[in-house]
């Protein structure tokens, strides 16, 4: 296998390899506990009939690996649930039934989903812009007050908790200066420009926190090209300052980059649980938080599956739009 | 007027003084080369020319007039115009020098649009122009390839070609071929005469190979810790030398054509390797690094092993002390089928920095094999270990210092001290003076040579440098691609050559003679055209 | 013999750490922002080491409730002015309950140092097991272990803190859950760093030397490889403390990791939202304890980062411009060494 079809191969392979990993590490994690699966799974008002019923659909008097391919082929195939009454099919991708709310764990994530993709797009485009601006400009004016104001506000960005900088912006913005309301989730297909409003000031808590390690990610590797002995020819051959650090140095940050932001968008999908509770946004987090407190144990499973398969996707394609940008690593 | 004119030039970097009183100059058309050890302020001088230490807390004095303008009055506006177009630089590492993410083609494109202001296609076609006029093959097709595409001579060839694209008046070569194999060099070297020829440009050429410097210009400056040692004319130069350290530098330069002395080498053999193959990487990626090489070691010998990169000389070398496990093949160690490591076969390394553990003092390290030997007696430890450093020339008040506090050469002296800890009986030079300056080279080879017959030891010298292998081999073997072709005792491969390929290399061995180089020169465009 | 015998200015000497620890200590000395964060972390130790002292000379401790001291009929804003500051209460007093802020202010720099600390502890042994096990392994131990070493990268610390925060018994002492599950999450970029570092220095030449010494593989794994990953291992452990102080904090916040009556700012900040009119320094007390804490453990990261390696200076841009200077020059010199070792051909190193 060759080029770039052998690559996207190779690497798709990978990505399923993962995403199988994951599901395994997964159903040990919550699954193998010593405590009563059935009992946690089903939840604390559940009658003994109930968790008797749980623990036959988790097929836990059968080995562990007969039970793990029960739950993937739940995933995979679709599954059904008997609720002792009724029978309801969980068609596929499956990640269960959530006992406590009767509900299927996949219609709950979808109707959060939305939610986090709109919290978190915004926000991408908004750290890339101040990150990645901030880290160019103080390399451009490295070694002026410029690159030390950048710098120092780069590091309190980066030490502020991201729920304190999301409190002081609420509280200062809606609270005392009463310039937005505080938000509210408003659909996108509802009212575009009040979704946008409604989500300004989340996205700018979320950017702001987020944007300090892509400046930081930025700065560092663009400095670290200005050293490599390139840039000297460049130098040597008259080619002017703004070409060098605009053209060669921000080349070599891409790929850093890239990688960086697959990272934190395939966890912020998920992950924005702070920024999501803080403005009161019902989003893929919040709804983690919840499950969590209730100890609605299929919730969160099928949580973490989704998120770790955001995650793992997100990779995936930062590593193709990385091999697209150098093809070095197509060879190696 | 001059195209160079130096007056007097200083450079300092904080405390130190790089450079320090210089002067020369360098007419249209001629060709000068500056000539220096490690530290001798050469590479500074070269960036000066451009102004390059403009703005780097360096400190610089003295006058420099390149091409009609006062580069220490310039103003950054004008220094940028002058570099490049004016004057062009070549540097050392051809593949470092490129910036790895653009097309070759591109990025001659962006040097010359700085300084014409022209079009972009305009641009990209005079990047086709430069690359066909150096010798790349299909330029239209290979200036899209990025760097990492071309081989490291094609590379060096397309750093020229992005000099040549403004048609600069004086082109500075910093070490153009020091990382190049002997018969690219002589190809680059070729290609530079050539170019001056039909260009007329002036060269100033900065190198640590008084070969190099025979085979390419005119005039020569001799240069030692920031200062001149002397200057001339080539030939009167290196012909009749005025100074002692001019002397004493070319008798330290290997002759690829003086026979050597032969040792005391007898029957017995040590180490007999037969049908050796190595293989790396997996599927249809695998390939033989060394395959089916089988030579043997005498008591007291030394075998010689020349290779280009990539002809699996540095593999072979660890494949017969045991650090490497043949894919096939057997080494045998006075007659036994050895796996493994033996303490009596022992290893000197390239590298001098990564040789040494920093973190443990050079006496700990030369100790090594003491304490795995099973000694505990420390005062003995201690009296063996300062009676080896001094056996290499270093002093026994030296046990306790760090590897960082050493030089190169005598970094290489507490790696042959560790080696002849283990009581030897072979030794596997694996580059041992590469990097080594020219006149400590010297030093260490005549090291080997003495440890040589007093021990009675076995040495593989494994190097790429032909003369260095001739200088202390009896018998010598050519790797060519993983494999022996041609081996025999030295004076017969040097001398009467069978092999095309020893013929080839040896025809690019830099002659120290300006005349002997023209006629080596006539003699490989005969075997290029053949 | 002309080459000289005195020790030479080896342009390397600076970057190998030969003389390590005193070389060390010099250069984080000449940081003056590194010092001062080293001071200011240092303070934050011995407060949350003597907070029992400290409360002590107030006379209050960080869990009795001050029912007289909140006004149940204004929703439990603290009475008295400014939240309730008064000689008695150096800080005032929480509202709701009037538990002391000052005590758990002083008790909360515990819980979140102790559990930073203890996480990044964890953090370092996992990382350097899998990082060492897998460079030294053959080829499907290495496989294996990469392959799950880039899962743990890629995992979010806060879903899966969350996840598994939810079936571990409300019994288990909170502190320490939240410092097992941070450290058993996230130890994947340190193992990554580990396995790259091993390969290096298995690669070089000094440890082909100890073999053919006669020296065992566990031998040389202890003096050469070891002693070698100690730079790099510091330096990420450096950087990891101040992200898992972030990380108690949040999920504190949350009100999952460290549950009261055990103080923790993040948990403290948790009803900031609701009280901070009232009583402004129950949100900028903790928060301001937060920032000050992470900024100063990341200064001083970003100072011991570029002590163990100077080339690092140029890229954080930390120190003087001259020392950054003196840093790219070592820099090119390095770089010029590793170019001239990595060719077989004779390449001279030319000091800038």
């Amino acid at each position: 296998m060759n080029g770039f079809g052998g690559f996207l191969l190779r690497r798709s392979i990978g990505t399923l390899a993962t995403l199988l990993a994951i599901s395994v590490i997964v159903y040990v994690v919550f699954y193998v506990t010593p405590g009563n699966v059935a009992q946690i799974t089903c939840g604390p008002r559940c009658s003994p009939e109930q968790v008797h019923q749980v623990a036959q659909q988790l097929h836990l008097d059968d080995p562990l690996y007969v039970r793990y391919w029960h739950f993937l082929q739940g995933l995979v195939a679709g599954q059904d649930y008997s609720t002792g009454t009724s029978v309801e099919h969980c068609s596929a991708p499956c990640l269960g039934l959530s006992y406590q709310t009767d509900q299927q764990v996949l219609s709950i994530i979808l109707t959060r989903l939305p939610v986090s993709l709109s919290l978190v797009f915004g926000a991408m485009v908004l750290w890339l812009l101040l990150g990645v601006g901030t880290g160019v400009l103080s390399v451009w004016r490295r070694g002026r007050l410029t690159e030390r104001v950048l710098t120092g506000l780069t590091l309190a960005g980066w030490a502020t908790p991201v729920f304190v900088i999301g409190l002081v912006l609420m509280i200062v913005v809606c609270g005392e200066l009463q310039l937005l309301p505080f938000p509210q989730y408003v659909k996108l297909t509802d009212d575009p420009e009040q979704w946008a409003w409604n989500l300004l000031l989340p996205w700018l808590s979320l950017a702001l926190i987020e944007s300090a390690a892509f400046a930081r990610m930025t700065r560092s590797s663009m400095l670290e090209t200005l050293a490599e002995d390139h840039i000297r020819t460049f130098r040597a051959y008259g080619v002017s300052e703004r070409s060098i650090v605009g053209r060669h140095a921000l080349r070599g940050a891409f790929a850093p980059v890239i990688a960086l932001n697959a990272n934190n968008f395939g966890s912020a999908v998920g992950g924005a649980v702070l920024t999501e509770s803080l403005f009161g946004l019902p989003g893929l987090g919040q709804e983690l938080v919840h499950a969590v407190s209730v100890v609605d144990l299929p919730v969160v499973v099928g949580m973490v599956l989704v998120i770790g398969f955001f995650v793992v996707l997100a990779n995936a394609v930062a590593d193709v739009l990385y091999a697209v940008a150098d093809r070095r690593v197509v060879l190696t | 007027m001059s195209l160079v004119q130096v007056t007097d030039l200083t450079v300092e970097f904080g405390a130190l003084r790089a450079v320090d009183g210089l002067s020369f100059r360098l007419e249209r058309g001629a060709a000068l080369a500056l000539v220096g050890e490690s530290g001798s302020g050469k590479s500074t001088v070269a960036s000066a020319l451009l102004g390059l230490h403009h703005g780097t807390g360096a400190r610089v004095g003295g006058s420099i007039d390149v091409a009609g303008i006062d580069v220490q009055a310039a103003s950054d506006g004008e220094l940028r115009r002058l570099r490049g177009a004016k004057a062009a630089m070549v540097f050392q590492d051809p593949l470092s020098s490129l910036d790895p993410y653009y097309a070759i083609g591109d990025q001659i494109a962006e040097v010359h649009r700085v300084h014409t202001r022209g079009s972009r296609r305009a641009a990209r076609a005079r990047a086709v122009e430069v690359l066909d006029r150096v010798g790349i093959p299909d330029a239209p097709r290979r200036s899209r390839s990025r760097p990492h595409e071309f081989s490291g001579g094609m590379r060096q060839r397309a750093l020229i070609a992005m000099a040549l694209a403004c048609e600069p008046d004086l082109l500075i070569a910093d070490e153009p071929t020091t990382a190049l194999d002997v018969t690219v060099q002589a190809q680059i070297l070729d290609l530079l005469h050539t170019l001056r020829e039909e260009t007329g440009m002036g060269l100033l050429l900065v190198t640590h190979d008084v070969g190099v410097a025979a085979e390419s210009v005119d005039q020569v400056l001799v240069m030692r810790h920031g200062r001149e040692v002397e200057q001339g004319p080539v030939a009167a130069v290196l012909g009749a030398p005025a100074q002692p350290y001019t002397r004493e530098l070319l008798s330290a330069v290997p002759r690829v054509d003086a026979a050597r002395a032969p040792s005391a080498a007898s029957d017995e053999v040590v180490l007999e390797a037969t049908g050796l193959r190595r293989e790396f990487g997996r599927g249809k990626r695998a390939f033989a690094a060394v395959d089916d090489v089988s030579l043997t070691v005498r008591r007291g010998e030394t075998l010689g092993i020349v290779g280009e990169s990539g002809s699996g000389k540095t593999t072979l070398g660890r494949m017969l002390v045991g650090l490497l496990e043949p894919t096939a093949g057997e080494v045998r160690y006075e007659g036994h089928a050895r796996v493994g490591v033996r303490p009596t076969v022992q290893m000197v390394f390239q590298d001098p920095v990564s040789s040494l553990n920093p973190r443990r003092s050079v006496g700990e390290s030369i100790a090594d094999p003491l304490r795995a030997r099973g000694e505990h007696d420390e005062g003995r430890i201690r009296g063996r270990v300062i009676e080896l450093l001094e056996r290499v020339g270093l002093e026994g008040a030296h046990y306790d210092r760090y590897p960082h506090e050493f030089s190169g050469g005598q970094r290489q002296r507490v790696g042959i001290a560790r080696a002849l800890a283990a009581d030897p009986r072979v030794i596997v030079c694996d580059e041992p003076v590469s990097a080594l300056d020219v006149t400590t080279q010297a030093q260490v080879v005549a090291l080997l040579g003495e440890l040589q017959r007093e021990l009675g030891l076995a040495l593989v010298f494994v190097a790429h440098d032909l003369a260095v292998v001739r200088q202390v081999s009896d018998r010598v073997a050519v790797m060519r691609h993983g494999r022996v072709v041609e081996t025999g005792p030295a004076d017969e491969v040097y001398d009467n050559p069978q092999d095309p390929y020893t013929r080839q290399l040896l025809a690019a061995v830099p002659a120290l003679d300006p005349e002997a180089a023209a006629r080596r020169r006539a003699v490989r465009r005969e075997l290029a055209s053949a | 013999m002309s080459e000289a015998l005195v020790a030479t200015r080896a342009p390397e000497a600076s970057a190998s750490g030969a003389s390590g620890a005193r070389q060390f200590w010099r250069r984080l000395r000449t940081q003056r922002a590194a010092t001062v964060a080293a001071g200011i972390v240092a303070l934050l130790v011995l407060v949350a080491l003597a907070a029992p002292l400290l409360t002590a000379l107030e006379g209050q401790d960080p869990t009795t409730y001050h029912p007289s001291l909140i006004d149940s009929a204004r929703g439990g804003v603290p009475t008295g002015s400014l939240g309730g500051i008064s000689g008695h209460h150096w800080l005032g007093v929480e509202p709701q309950t009037g538990r002391d802020l000052f005590a758990r202010l002083v008790y909360g720099a515990r819980v979140s140092l102790g559990v930073a600390f203890s996480a990044t502890v964890i953090q370092v042994l996992l990382g350097l097991l899998v990082g060492v096990a897998a460079a030294l392994g053959g080829r499907w131990t290495d496989q294996l272990l990469s392959r799950i070493t880039d899962i743990f990268v890629a995992l979010p610390l806060m879903v899966m803190s969350l996840a598994l925060l939810a079936i571990v018994p409300q019994s288990f002492p909170r502190p320490v859950l939240v410092t097992l599950v941070i450290g058993f999450i996230s130890w994947g970029s340190i193992a990554k760093i580990v396995r790259a570092q091993t390969l290096t220095l298995k690669g070089l030449d000094y440890v082909a030397a100890a073999r053919l010494s006669g020296w065992g593989a566990w031998r040389i794994a202890r003096r050469e490889l070891l002693p070698g990953l100690a730079a790099p291992v510091i330096t990420y452990a450096s950087i990891l403390i101040p992200v898992n102080i972030s990380a108690e904090a949040a999920l504190s916040f949350l009100g999952i990791g460290v549950k009261p009556p055990t103080p923790s700012w993040g948990q403290m900040l948790t009803a900031a939202d609701v009280w901070y009119q009232a009583a402004p320094q129950y949100l900028l007390l903790p928060a301001g304890a937060l920032f000050v804490t992470v900024l100063a453990l990341t200064v001083l990261g970003d100072g011991v980062r570029t002590a163990l390696d100077p080339r690092a200076a140029s890229r954080l841009g930390v120190g003087t411009g001259r020392r950054r200077e003196a840093a790219t020059t070592a820099n090119a010199t390095t770089a010029a060494a590793s170019s001239a070792s990595a060719s077989s051909a004779s390449a001279k190193e030319e000091s800038a």
